[in-house]
């Protein structure tokens, strides 16, 4: 069959444009980010970019993997700004520096590069991070404006300002504490430091749900993932909600707070470590919603997608197998 | 009537651009005969034809020149009158690029025909009906090449109930059909009215993609028989095969191995239903078919031509390359496969002949590795995972392969297509599926000579054990004072010959 080589035309999205498109749509966060917390995230992400782009070329470059078409796929790039937006904007060069070179060195290449990483890479970069460097890992910014020269200070130099008077736990974090020592919700939820807080968390997140959205409509994403997640985020934090308020925040609060949204249409979305069947789509993200709500409630850390992704990341070949598709005539 | 109008819609499937535009601007133009028709004696699917003729005899248009041997087999007519002057191997338009046994015929320009014979397939009766059927030349002419005569017997097992006829054409390029209904409508109706009282059938569907307005014009006018419903189905390659546009149709999935006769349902092409109204109510064998030339040619358009006309005498027609690249598809470019000449003949499988456009022979580019983005199993037909397929492929984990229904591939083209890695999929699913094939030959041989080698040592075996037997018989047999005589004889013998010996060793 010398001459089958059909079909002899194509027209897909190539994985370069698929990339960028997630690049792209990760913009409108990034630019609510810098509105309220400043400068922090850009740095963070100059830098992550710099770095990714690095360390690919070298390991390309020692796998001898043609590094032209190779490196131009996005993909490093990709890795790292999820890594960046998921860093707290405030902290020192070296944690995004490390974060991202654990990232493409060990948790995509180690693996076999890309398409063979078994894990979500961004979401491994994290969980080092956050397991190696809690503290600063925790601190994100509470104040809306950070000054310029703020954000550079603290990129560069870590800690040379009262970095306490600008940093406060995340929303999850403090609850997470406060629920700890014995208070009840509603008495955290006045607590004034926090309401400063969520005002820009709430618009950052709003900016990845359109982001999410624009991915959605170009068929980068199905619904899926996103859908599935969301709603089995409101379904079981409601069920938690209704058990006992005083103990479990309210299913709004657990999907702007954290990386909820972000979660819904850039982490878990990401093809290599994810399934591919419709209805394994399914049963991961719920399973990723449950995981993440009981590490919230019940872990010993405030937020949960990371260690979630990592955990069903391995159970992605066995949901995939168990929901293989009915085959066209097949009963 | 609402229920029967809905239309099911299959899973995945690609909606390319069709290109068909370019070859539906002029009229299916008629060519005056050429100077030599090749008539390649394999033209359908099974086995070659036996030749009626010899070298060096003239015939007439429409004369049997070689009949069907056997039942899945097809019959060749000659195209005109003229002389046949050799029968050679060469080279035919099929995917193994090898040359076949073919016929030469010159013809002598007068195109008499041979005597024509009306079928009264009413007074003849159904079997008579086949039997002339199968010496029709008749197969499928939607490019499968599958003897016709064989869907119409199949009815005698299994009652079909509905003819549907493939007027769906859906591959981008390929016009024939739609210029076929748009200029002989009428000759198609008459088709569908006869195979379907041949098959007993109650009723015809003609399933047609909407992207063809003035054939569904055409139809709409001509269709009167409430027998005879015309179901417009999207423009979704690939709609026009034939399991899934009886899903679009009735909504039925016929699996892989089941024949859709087995659910009351046979199936035509447009121009098969045309040739066997031709030959049944004019007695006009398959000697002709209508080609779609396009693609990369000054002027695409369909042709009406005799089966064995050199492709080249087509695009000469056209005006030639416009991009000389030499280079020629045959079938639509999602499925076809490269033609090793322009000189290979007009056969009845070829429905369309594509000149490459610059960009389908453009250096493929890069291959990325799978990003396992699942945009193959969405495309997929035949709701098959694409991905994992190419895994195991790769892997030669050929067992998993099957397990994941590799078999039930159609080789559609569609995951290829919208790969963002650019991989080639269906080449990988072609390995495999060749590579499992060969494994199966290989162990089946392997099967039979150790069943040979143990059919030999049983027999030694056997042998063996008779032997003894035969020889405590004979001892059993014999009583001690026979024995001893028998003894006796043998010593007498052996002495006998060493006093030859002796003596003729004394006289040297």
């Amino acid at each position: 069959m010398i001459n089958q080589q059909s079909p002899f035309i194509q027209k897909p999205q190539s994985v370069s444009v698929i990339m960028f498109m997630v690049l792209g749509a990760l913009l409108p966060a990034i630019i609510v980010n810098v509105y309220y917390y400043g400068i922090g995230v850009l740095l963070n992400i100059i830098l992550a970019s710099i770095t990714a782009l690095f360390a690919e070329f070298l390991i390309l470059k020692m796998r001898k993997i043609d590094i032209k078409s190779s490196l131009g796929d996005g993909s490093a790039l990709v890795a790292a700004w999820l890594l960046a937006v998921s860093v707290p904007s405030i902290s020192p060069w070296w944690i995004i520096f490390i974060g991202t070179l654990f990232t493409i060195v060990v948790a995509k290449h180690f693996y076999g590069g890309l398409g063979s990483n078994l894990f979500n890479p961004a979401m491994i970069g994290y969980a080092v991070l956050l397991i190696s460097f809690p503290s600063v890992m925790t601190k994100w910014p509470a104040s809306i404006d950070i000054s310029m020269q703020q954000s550079l200070d603290l990129f560069f130099s870590g800690t040379t300002l009262a970095i306490d008077s600008i940093s406060s736990a995340t929303p999850l974090d403090y609850i997470k504490t406060e629920l700890f020592q014995g208070s009840t919700i509603s008495e955290i939820k006045n607590n004034a430091s926090i309401s400063t807080a969520l005002a820009g968390i709430h618009y950052v997140a709003i900016a990845y749900f359109f982001g999410g959205l624009f991915l959605f409509f170009k068929k980068i994403i199905t619904w899926h993932l996103p859908i599935t997640f969301l709603v089995s985020i409101i379904a079981i934090a409601s069920l938690f909600n209704i058990i006992d308020p005083q103990q479990f925040s309210t299913p709004i609060f657990h999907l702007i707070n954290g990386g909820t949204i972000l979660c819904a249409f850039f982490i878990i979305t990401d093809p290599v470590s994810g399934p591919t069947t419709p209805r394994g789509k399914i049963v991961f993200a719920f399973l990723a919603a449950l995981i993440i709500l009981l590490i919230r409630n019940f872990g010993g850390y405030p937020e949960g997608i990371a260690f979630a992704v990592i955990f069903l990341n391995i159970c992605v070949p066995l949901i995939d197998k168990l929901t293989q598709p009915k085959v066209f005539g097949h009963d | 009537m609402k229920i029967i109008d809905k239309i099911f819609k299959f899973s995945g499937g690609i909606r390319a651009e069709t290109y068909k535009d370019i070859s539906t601007k002029n009229p299916i133009k008629s060519l005056l005969i050429p100077k030599k028709l090749i008539l390649p004696l394999r033209q359908h699917v099974g086995k070659i034809s036996r030749l009626k003729i010899k070298v060096g005899d003239r015939v007439l248009k429409g004369q049997l020149i070689a009949e069907a041997d056997g039942n899945v087999s097809a019959a060749v007519h000659a195209p005109t009158s003229g002389l046949i002057t050799s029968m050679e191997k060469e080279l035919i338009p099929h995917p193994s690029g090898l040359p076949d046994f073919c016929l030469t015929l010159v013809p002598d320009g007068k195109d008499i025909w041979m005597d024509r014979k009306v079928i009264d397939y009413k007074k003849i009766g159904f079997n008579e009906t086949i039997k002339k059927l199968r010496n029709s030349g008749i197969v499928g002419l939607g490019g499968a090449a599958f003897p016709s005569h064989l869907k119409l017997t199949s009815y005698q097992k299994n009652q079909v109930h509905t003819l549907i006829i493939n007027a769906a054409e859906c591959e981008p390029y390929i016009t024939c059909d739609d210029m076929l209904m748009r200029e002989r409508g009428l000759d198609l109706i008459k088709g569908i009215l006869l195979v379907q009282e041949l098959l007993g059938a109650k009723k015809s569907i003609i399933g047609i993609e909407d992207n063809k307005p003035e054939a569904i014009k055409v139809l709409r006018g001509l269709v009167i028989d409430s027998n005879i419903q015309i179901k417009v189905v999207p423009t979704i390659y690939p709609s026009g095969d034939a399991k899934r546009l009886i899903y679009l149709i009735n909504g039925i999935q016929i699996p892989k191995d089941k024949r859709s006769s087995e659910f009351g349902i046979q199936m035509f092409n447009v121009a098969t239903l045309v040739s066997i109204h031709r030959y049944i109510n004019f007695g006009e064998p398959s000697i002709s078919r209508i080609v779609t030339i396009t693609g990369n040619v000054h002027k695409p358009q369909n042709y009406d031509v005799l089966f064995g006309t050199p492709l080249e005498y087509l695009i000469k027609d056209t005006g030639g390359q416009i991009v000389n690249n030499d280079t020629y598809i045959m079938g639509g470019p999602m499925m076809g496969f490269k033609l090793p000449s322009k000189k290979v003949p007009v056969t009845k499988a070829m429905n369309c002949v594509i000149s490459a456009e610059p960009e389908m022979l453009a250096e493929k580019k890069e291959v990325l590795p799978c990003i396992r983005c699942a945009r193959c199993a969405d495309a997929c037909p035949v709701m098959l995972q694409p991905q994992e397929l190419y895994w195991f492929a790769k892997s030669k984990q050929l067992e998993s392969a099957e397990e994941y229904k590799l078999f039930d591939c159609i080789e559609c083209g569609c995951c290829s297509y919208v790969c963002p890695s650019n991989i080639p999929l269906v080449q990988f699913y072609r390995y495999a599926k060749s590579e499992i094939i060969e494994n199966v030959r290989n162990s089946e041989e392997a099967n039979i000579a150790r069943e040979r080698n143990e059919f030999r040592i049983n027999r030694l075996e056997r042998e063996k054990q008779e032997r003894a037997e035969r020889n405590a018989q004979r001892r059993a047999q014999n009583t001690p004072e026979e024995k001893s005589k028998l003894i006796d004889e043998k010593r007498k013998e052996i002495s006998d010959a060493l006093n030859r010996i002796s003596n003729t060793k004394e006289k040297i």
